[in-house]
């Protein structure tokens, strides 16, 4: 059977089980399209490229499966960039299709041509151009299997456009095969035994851990492994939703912003059982004091995220989920003794750190920010599915909103790409339709792209928009505030749109909150509202996030309220 | 930590970019790339990559551990420390005035390299060894004047097959 590279591409998309593309429209995807639009592949018109990508990566996380864009070559490529960098420093798996001009012109020169391989080579799990049609089942059947097992991550593929548009035969196939690729899922036993010995030697253990156990879906044995052996547990950002947020055992949220009790734990703790996570700067501080008195055991199922940034004494390499549920039943075995009482001192002294800095605020005449989050996560009742901007906005969502559940606060964490927030909840909406999709939102960062209002509007998509208004680059100003003398230094945003204007001029709906009684009346109405909603809410300007761990200092010295 | 060099064997797909994964990981993490050499195996699909790098034990580690993460890298052997030959080899380019000829060639022969081309002013030399070698014999070279050399970079192989 004779079928052109597209018509063959669609085939394998619907093999893997693809139900949507995120994409924008070339010349180099034309035939790309004109296939496309024969399928009951759903593609969602983005407004930019980066946006295709974001919008992958919510998709992917909020439904736990392979996002996947589609671009045109030259600058629909190059756009796409902060997207797949986003993606690959969050370990998401997202499949992304580039056009590209057509082989005989490659290095040319030829109007749209950029070397996208090369350009996204850093920045992707692993990327392929595609030279002959007769290849592109394959490349495409292994990028969707990189994308997704092992560490999950980003795979570029690009398509020139004579490779799309000749016919050739067809072979299906069936197994993928890559002799040099075979990630360790199940751990190494003698390695579990270690850390069994240690949790059961350990006084002042704490889990510490990250975005690996959403990826691999452990939240449930994390939380068995939690309780059964009482051990508090913190996470990082990407962690959030991995252990309940109102768990007798949950610490908050470590680094930076972490909580009080979080970074204090990971100072005194005699035990650090890392678990999907990769000890970023953010989380450690200054590494060589970090958790200084613990013994660290890492598991993660990349190897070079071990002992990449910290010293360890039990790695072990797995899958979260696979080596957390053989932990539980080698535990199981045990007998771990009265632990209540064996942990008590350490709880108490947890408890002490609790009452002497909570997360706090003080709600006065003018809206505080952190209250804003407080009452959505009221009257969400903690279900909604949160994405978040980059900077204050973000880790205001983190403190404020207790994530009970699992791929339910999508963020950009590792590259902290402002602008990610409003594509990703369109991608979250579109993969879990009967959720409630809240976007967090700074001023600063909405307007990043803000374009991609239409496209909410024009899908449909109920988002709500919740904008911490304070008219700044909150996060940069706060540094100013603290270490550049007040400087406010390209960081006023004095100039800004009338969000409820602009939400109604894209035809979504537009509130406002300028006062502290306000607040429960838009989020009320706003949440009801079947549209897409933009809530604007005029906070204290000058508002800072604490507590804060000043970059390189030890994360037990922290600046406080 | 201390410093050292390691001699790395990689095992490639034998693929258009692969070397560029590999250099832009060394150049994009910050390792150092001291030399490097690129040949087809006996399977015309896998390439050896021999690499010499250096860094203290943690940085080695990563390496060997990023190396590894590549999709096409298939096989990382570190041969520092274990059982290995090692050889390089350089044409060496030199001036060969009639006073020097005959040491020249006396030199030659007791390294037992090779003299691969003559012309009124030059030699150029083809010499195969280890570093020692090769720094050995330029030593005795430079008096007479280098005009250009060429050096492969290290190639290596465990002594017991692996």
């Amino acid at each position: 059977m004779k079928l052109t590279g597209a018509q063959i591409m669609m085939k394998v998309l619907k093999e893997e089980g693809v139900d949507t593309i995120f994409g924008y429209p070339g010349g180099a995807v034309i035939d790309i399209y004109d296939e496309l639009e024969k399928t009951d592949i759903r593609h969602i018109l983005v407004r930019q490229e980066a946006c295709a990508v974001h919008a992958a990566d919510g998709y992917a996380r909020a439904g736990s499966r392979v996002g996947v864009c589609l671009v045109t070559s030259g600058p629909g490529a190059t756009n796409t960039v902060s997207g797949i960098a986003s993606a690959y420093m969050d370990s998401i798996p997202v499949v992304i299709f580039t056009g590209q001009v057509p082989t005989h012109l490659i290095g040319n020169d030829a109007f749209q041509e950029v070397d996208t391989v090369g350009i996204t080579r850093p920045c992707t799990k692993h990327n392929y151009l595609v030279k002959r049609t007769e290849d592109l089942a394959r490349i495409i059947k292994e990028g969707f299997m990189i994308a997704k097992s092992g560490r999950p991550g980003p795979v570029l593929i690009d398509i020139p456009k004579n490779v799309g548009a000749t016919a050739v035969d067809y072979k299906p196939v069936k197994k993928v095969n890559l002799k040099s690729y075979n990630p360790t899922y199940s751990p190494n036993v003698k390695q579990l035994h270690k850390v069994v010995e240690l949790i059961k030697n350990a006084n002042k253990p704490m889990i510490f851990a990250g975005g690996g156990v959403i990826l691999s879906g452990a939240a449930k044995e994390l939380t068995e492994l939690a309780r059964k052996t009482q051990v508090p547990v913190t996470t990082s950002l990407m962690g959030l939703g991995g252990f309940p947020g109102t768990d007798p055992l949950w610490l908050g949220m470590i680094g930076m912003h972490g909580t009080y009790r979080a970074n204090m734990c990971s100072g005194e703790c005699d035990l650090l059982i890392g678990i999907g996570v990769r000890f970023d700067d953010r989380v450690t501080g200054k590494t060589d004091v970090f958790a200084a008195n613990a013994k660290i055991v890492h598991i993660d199922i990349d190897p070079t995220s071990i002992r990449k940034n910290i010293p360890v004494t039990a790695p072990v390499v797995g899958d979260c989920k696979i080596t957390l549920a053989k932990l539980n039943q080698l535990l199981n075995k045990e007998d771990l003794g009265d632990l209540k009482k064996k942990r008590k001192k350490w709880f108490d002294q947890i408890q002490r750190w609790v009452a002497k800095q909570p997360l706090a605020y003080k709600q006065e005449n003018i809206i505080k920010p952190q209250y804003v989050v407080e009452m959505l996560y009221k009257m969400t009742k903690g279900k909604a599915i949160i994405t978040t901007e980059v900077g204050q906005n973000q880790m205001w969502a983190a403190q404020y909103y207790h994530f009970d559940k699992p791929n339910h606060f999508i963020t950009s964490g590792g590259l902290g790409c402002m602008g990610f927030g409003l594509p990703a909840a369109i991608g979250a909406q579109l993969a879990c339709p009967d959720k409630l999709v809240v976007d967090v939102a700074g001023d600063g960062s909405i307007q990043m792209n803000i374009q991609e209002m239409t496209t909410a509007v024009q899908c449909g998509l109920p988002i709500k928009i919740v904008i911490l208004n304070n008219g700044y680059l909150g996060m940069v100003r706060q540094w100013q505030q603290l270490f550049f003398n007040k400087c406010y230094a390209a960081t006023c945003l004095d100039c800004a749109p009338d969000f409820v204007k602009l939400a109604e001029a894209y035809g979504a709906e537009g509130l406002r909150a300028t006062k502290p009684e306000d607040v429960e009346t838009v989020l009320k109405k706003g949440l009801a509202s079947k549209n897409t909603v933009i809530m604007d809410f005029q906070v204290d300007r000058e508002e800072c996030v604490y507590p804060m761990v000043p970059a390189g200092a030890p994360v037990t010295e922290m600046l406080l309220v | 930590m201390i410093e050292e060099k390691h001699i790395l064997s990689i095992l490639v797909d034998n693929e258009p970019g692969v070397l560029s994964r590999i250099a832009g990981l060394f150049s994009g993490r910050g390792f150092n790339i001291e030399s490097l050499c690129v040949a087809e195996t006996l399977d015309p699909q896998v390439s050896r990559v021999t690499l010499v790098t250096n860094g203290n034990p943690p940085i080695i580690e990563q390496i060997e551990k990023q190396l590894n993460k590549l999709i096409n890298v298939i096989k990382v052997h570190d041969l520092t420390g274990k059982e290995y030959v090692k050889r390089e080899m350089a044409l060496i380019k030199v001036v060969a005035k009639s006073e020097h000829r005959a040491e020249i060639l006396r030199t030659v022969d007791i390294f037992r390299c090779k003299v691969v081309d003559v012309s009124s002013e030059h030699y150029t030399i083809e010499v195969t060894g280890d570093e020692e070698k090769m720094k050995a014999i330029l030593n005795l070279l430079k008096p007479m004047g280098i005009k250009e050399i060429a050096r492969t970079g290290m190639i290596a192989l465990f002594r017991n097959s692996k």
